[in-house]
């Protein structure tokens, strides 16, 4: 059980915390433009890295927020936190 | 009066507490401070169990949590009884009840042991390959069979009485083990300013140490025994430091996350013990973590290595030691290393026949040295090739070995004895390590498998880590944990060491025998009875991955996770495979490092506080009214309300009449409630139902239908516009919570630049909701100074009221087809509210109605339930629900998905009606349908979501899905249920009132 830093309210339990899958993946602007493989693309296909991985995390049991977490799954190190909309810190 | 194998020498027990117990029936005695196991040894009793497959007798082999013979069961019969306890690891007490396991009828005796006979047609791989074929006996004949002879000890068949408890530990540094290493880096850390915690699985600390008594280990020149002692003295007063006992680590998950047992009572006498707490679980969380878990000794692997009185030599000295107890009085020492010869020279000086078999050619160690001075005879160059003694070993066969190792030469050579103590070096304790996502290194040295990448803030140290000697034990605590802490110096710095050291090793995994393999029984796993031929079977027949030949030869898969042998079966099959043991990897270890009860697994959350439990602000009105009850999620929802001997389906009958005859009503203060507020609470509505939402006016309600992204449906319910920037929006009971954290996720994620605030509110407000053509007139009573027709107050519209002074939402909304309103009110109000109602309703009869009686009316007007009727695989349009999705609107959630050529498959499953032909027989909820049941195999086009006896059609009614049942109408179907085939036809889903005539009556 990792302890993940809310930018909010900082270091807490994991139990806290709900995942919400990779991060990055933004919400077509237009999707009635979109054909079917591309819109099939933004819902159902995820990378799923076995290391180092952009993810959103929601401070489910605490304020409610989401934010973005950069983990890696193969050991649970996470690298970097921030707040929604804001550039990765790292590449 | 059998022999006392005790003296009173020792100083770790208290002589003045004399202890009986009882074992298979019998009385003994032990002192208070024995183990089970060193209590029996006592008493003479060396035979504790039966092997698991061939069920041979097995004996007490070592002093800790490895035992793999020793496995007991505590307690007689009923609630306390405990299975698999390890005799070595349970404490006596007065009152005391044990018995063997695994044996029919008697450990003495038992039938199983005929396995042994027979056990060459019982190899590796032999339940997976005799319990195959013919399948249909598996019911019949295997399963009863295997479980009649197998299975450790019996399971307690009543609930566990006892207390449990949960606890939170936060500390700078956890130390795991309180070792002479163990001791001397929380001495280091506390003396350092950190908050410490020390845990240790036994009663006392010390370790090995404590109990050494060998003049060749002395620590600022005393005895190393004596220079521990003062050592715990000492911090036992530090202020830093907080020590557990008969606290076991059962997991190191990550980020420093560990669990812990600790046992409060299983040593106290039952008096002892009422109503105190029996186990706490730790769930500790540390800044740092040393670990100094030591080391267990390994067996030899020769052939007849398991029989009662075979023990490992490391054990045989701290029964001797420690608890002043021999194991024999004709000893003999079958070892590849020094350490054994600790424990001749302690047996030696007792007065205790011993001899030495080695299989190094010498050994030019002090210890060795001490061994020969003494007289000690020993065998080099020598190995055990069989032991005798059924029930407890008499004589061992002893032969040369060849050059090389891979023979033995010469002739055989008998030797009595009553105890053979084995060591076959060591092997640290790396579980907690690895479990803690740790990388190991091997070293070929010693062929042991180190601690080599941490993934968390750790060090190991000690023998855990690879030392086996006490200077270099002592040295690189001291080193590691100034390192480890960021220390220039400690108290130990100057600590002077000295010790015996071995020069001469030697390791043969699989001894040779003067026997081919196939005639030998050379055990590496004593609980499960995997020899060393059964893993070399297994390779023969293809497996090669250490986890496949683990599990196909069971080696390792006992209660005691292979502790003592896993190296030998690494060892076997790097050998036989030709490949480097290194290379080869080694089995994970999973937690939990020993066994945990069920009970400290879940501590307090038993009973009542399994889950919590949310009850409605009217619930004790339900309750003292005989409401039934049913769980909806965590809340207690009012399920019926049977008068007198009414069973569940009249009741609903009466209830559901009474609704649309003149007045029911309904506890809906469960449905989810969220405020929505600001500028642009209108455009977030739109995004998020199928909907419009711009045009709705001020103090007007609107069913709407949510979607997820893939286009099914979601969540549904009524949201009504408060004011200009305020919406109360209502969700199903059980997706309140899901609901308020999906718009969470598009308003923070998504759409961060709309100016909308959302809290909920379900906890904040009761509902009653007043339906049937006399709920008017029960409002007009209660709020009189609104004017309740249709054109002040219509359907679909809400008012703000006052009810005796306290504001209400009044809303007209109907989920029962019915002319109908809720009224919303501050929760402590709402018992309040409802007695009010129901006394302004009592003229007219009003009837309180529960769940299934709501279920039922909305299934007479066709209105779905999402989760029943829906099941995540259905799109508005399956529902035949087109009317509410907006052709206008450029996008919402879910609206591209609708366009996916799957979703616009014309024969998806869509919700139907279905009627009975026997208007009487009622549907199952769940029934298949199927329109062929000749032809095979037969095609399944759906299944019933919702069914009922309709008092007010007075016929049973359905809602089904069906594949392409749009076009199905009129079609007659059938559901084929066990007894019978039920013959139904495809209808309309509304079923009454289908102009909606009775909204406005
Ligand atoms: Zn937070």
């Amino acid at each position: 059980m990792f302890i993940i830093t809310c930018p909010f309210c900082g270091e807490r339990d994991q139990s806290e915390f709900s995942a919400g899958g990779e991060a990055h993946i933004v919400r077509p602007k237009q999707p009635t433009e979109l054909s079917d493989d591309e819109w099939a693309d933004f819902l159902f296909m995820r990378k799923n890295i076995k290391g180092v991985q952009f993810e959103r995390w929601n401070h489910a049991h605490g304020c409610r927020k989401w934010f973005n977490v950069i983990r890696d799954t193969s050991n649970d190190k996470i690298h970097a936190v921030y707040k929604m909309g804001e550039k990765p810190p790292v590449k | 009066m059998s022999e006392n194998f005790r003296s009173l020498e020792t100083k770790f027990l208290d002589k003045t507490n004399r202890i009986s117990f009882k074992y298979n029936g019998k009385k003994y005695y032990g002192y208070k401070g024995d183990t089970l196991a060193s209590a029996l040894l006592s008493n003479g009793v060396h035979l504790i169990g039966r092997s698991f497959k061939y069920h041979r007798p097995r004996g007490i082999m070592t002093c800790g949590s490895e035992e793999p013979n020793a496995i007991v069961q505590i307690g007689g019969s009923g609630s306390f009884t405990e299975p698999n306890v390890r005799a070595t690891e349970q404490e006596i007490y007065e009152g005391l009840e044990a018995s063997s396991q695994n044996c029919w009828p008697s450990v003495e005796f038992d039938v199983g042991g005929i396995n042994n006979f027979i056990s060459p047609v019982i190899p590796a791989g032999f339940y997976y390959k005799t319990f195959m074929w013919p399948k249909k006996l598996w019911y019949s004949l295997y399963e009863p069979a295997i479980r009649l002879s197998a299975g450790l000890g019996k399971s307690p068949t009543q609930p566990d009485p006892e207390l449990y408890d949960h606890n939170h530990l936060h500390c700078d540094v956890l130390v795991v083990g309180g070792g002479i290493s163990g001791i001397i880096a929380a001495s280091i850390s506390s003396d350092n300013g950190n908050n410490t915690v020390l845990i240790e699985d036994k009663n006392s600390l010390g370790g090995s140490t404590i109990f050494q008594d060998d003049e060749n280990f002395k620590i600022n020149d005393e005895k190393s025994s004596v220079w521990l002692n003062n050592q715990i003295k000492k911090i036992k007063n530090k202020k830093n430091l907080t020590i557990k006992y008969r606290t076991s680590l059962a997991a190191y998950h990550s980020y420093n996350y560990l669990l812990a047992r600790e046992n409060l009572t299983d040593h106290k006498s039952l008096n002892e013990r009422s109503n105190k707490l029996r186990q706490r679980l730790w769930k500790i969380r540390a800044k740092k973590v040393i670990l100094a878990t030591g080391a267990i000794e390994r067996p030899l692997i020769f052939n007849n290595n398991d029989r009662p009185g075979v023990m490992l030599a490391s054990s045989v000295k701290k029964y001797i030691d420690y608890f002043g107890v021999r194991c024999g009085n004709k000893n003999i020492i079958f070892t590849n290393n020094d350490s054994a010869y600790e424990t001749a020279i302690s047996l030696n000086k007792k007065g205790i026949n011993v001899s030495i078999v080695d299989i190094r050619n010498n050994s030019s160690s002090m210890l060795v040295k001490n061994a020969k001075d003494a007289g000690i005879k020993i065998y080099w160059n020598h190995t055990v090739v069989n032991t005798k003694g059924y029930r407890r070993i008499k004589s061992i066969e002893i032969m040369k070995m060849s050059e090389d190792g891979t023979n033995v030469i010469g002739s055989k050579l008998n030797l009595v004895c009553d105890n053979l103590s084995i060591s076959g070096g060591w092997t640290p304790m790396v579980h907690l390590f690895t479990q803690s996502g740790g990388k190991l290194k091997f070293r070929d040295s010693d062929q042991v498998f180190i601690p080599n990448t941490a993934t968390s803030d750790q060090i190991s140290i000690g023998s855990c880590n690879g030392d086996f000697e006490l200077d270099d034990i002592i040295k690189n605590t001291i080193s590691d944990c100034k390192n480890f802490l960021s220390l220039s110096s400690t108290d130990f710095d100057l600590l002077k060491v000295n010790c015996s050291k071995q020069k001469e090793s030697k390791n043969i995994w699989l001894l040779p025998n003067d026997k081919p393999l196939g005639k030998t029984k050379p055990f590496l796993d004593f609980q499960n009875d995997s020899t060393a031929k059964d893993i070399k079977l297994a390779m023969r027949e293809g497996f090669r991955s250490i986890e496949h030949v683990k599990r196909y030869t069971t080696t390792g898969m006992g209660t005691d996770q292979g502790k003592l042998a896993n190296m030998h079966a690494l060892g076997i099959i790097s050998e036989t495979a030709g490949v480097k043991m290194g290379s080869l990897g080694t089995t994970t270890f999973r937690p939990p490092y020993t066994p945990l009860t069920f009970g400290t697994i879940v501590g307090r959350n038993v009973g009542t506080f399994f889950d919590i439990t949310r009850k409605t602000p009217m619930h004790d009105w339900h309750e003292s009214h005989k409401a039934k009850f049913e769980n909806v999620g965590q809340w207690k929802r009012a399920w019926y309300y049977p008068k007198e001997n009414e069973s569940m389906y009249q009741a609903v009958q009466r209830e559901s009449k009474a609704a649309r005859e003149s007045a029911g009503i309904l506890d809906a203060s469960t449905l989810g409630k969220i405020d929505i507020k600001g500028t642009d609470a209108s455009e977030f509505l739109n995004r998020v139902y199928t909907n419009a939402w711009s045009k709705l006016g001020i103090g007007k309600c609107r069913y709407g239908l949510m979607l997820n992204e893939d286009g099914m449906v979601y969540d549904d319910g009524v949201t009504t516009r408060l004011s200009e920037n305020n919406y109360l929006m209502t969700t199903t009971t059980g997706g309140a919570a899901n609901v308020l954290s999906k718009l969470e996720d598009y308003l923070q994620t998504e759409w961060p630049e709309l100016d909308v605030w959302l809290t909920s509110v379900t906890d904040h407000y009761a509902t009653a909701s007043v339906c049937g053509p006399n709920s008017k007139n029960i409002l007009k009573k209660l709020f009189p100074s609104i004017e309740f027709n249709d054109v002040n107050f219509p359907h679909m519209s809400f008012k703000n009221a006052e009810l005796d002074g306290i504001n209400c939402r009044i809303m007209r909304i109907s989920f029962t087809g019915e002319h109908s309103y809720e009224i919303n009110i501050e929760s402590k109000y709402g018992k309040s509210l409802w007695e009010k109602c129901m006394d302004a309703g009592k003229e007219f009869n009003i009837t309180p109605y529960g769940t299934e009686t709501m279920h039922l009316l909305r299934a007479e007007k066709g209105f779905i339930i999402v989760g029943q009727d829906t099941d995540g695989t259905m799109t508005p349009i399956d529902l035949q629900m087109d009317w509410i999705v907006s052709k206008k609107k450029y996008d919402f959630i879910g609206k591209r998905s609708l366009y996916r050529s799957d979703t616009m498959r014309e024969d998806r499953k869509q919700l139907v009606g279905l009627l009975t032909d026997n208007p009487n027989e009622i549907l199952e909820e769940g029934a298949q349908i199927v329109l062929d049941e000749k032809k095979q195999p037969i095609e399944m086009l759906g299944h019933v979501t919702s069914s009922y006896f309709s008092p007010n059609l007075n016929k049973s009614i359905a809602l089904a899905v069906v594949k392409n049942g749009k076009k199905l109408k009129g079609q007659k179907l059938l559901v084929p249920m066990k007894d019978k085939t039920i013959n139904v036809t495809v209808s309309d889903f509304i079923f009454f009132d289908s102009k909606n005539e009775r909204l406005n009556a």
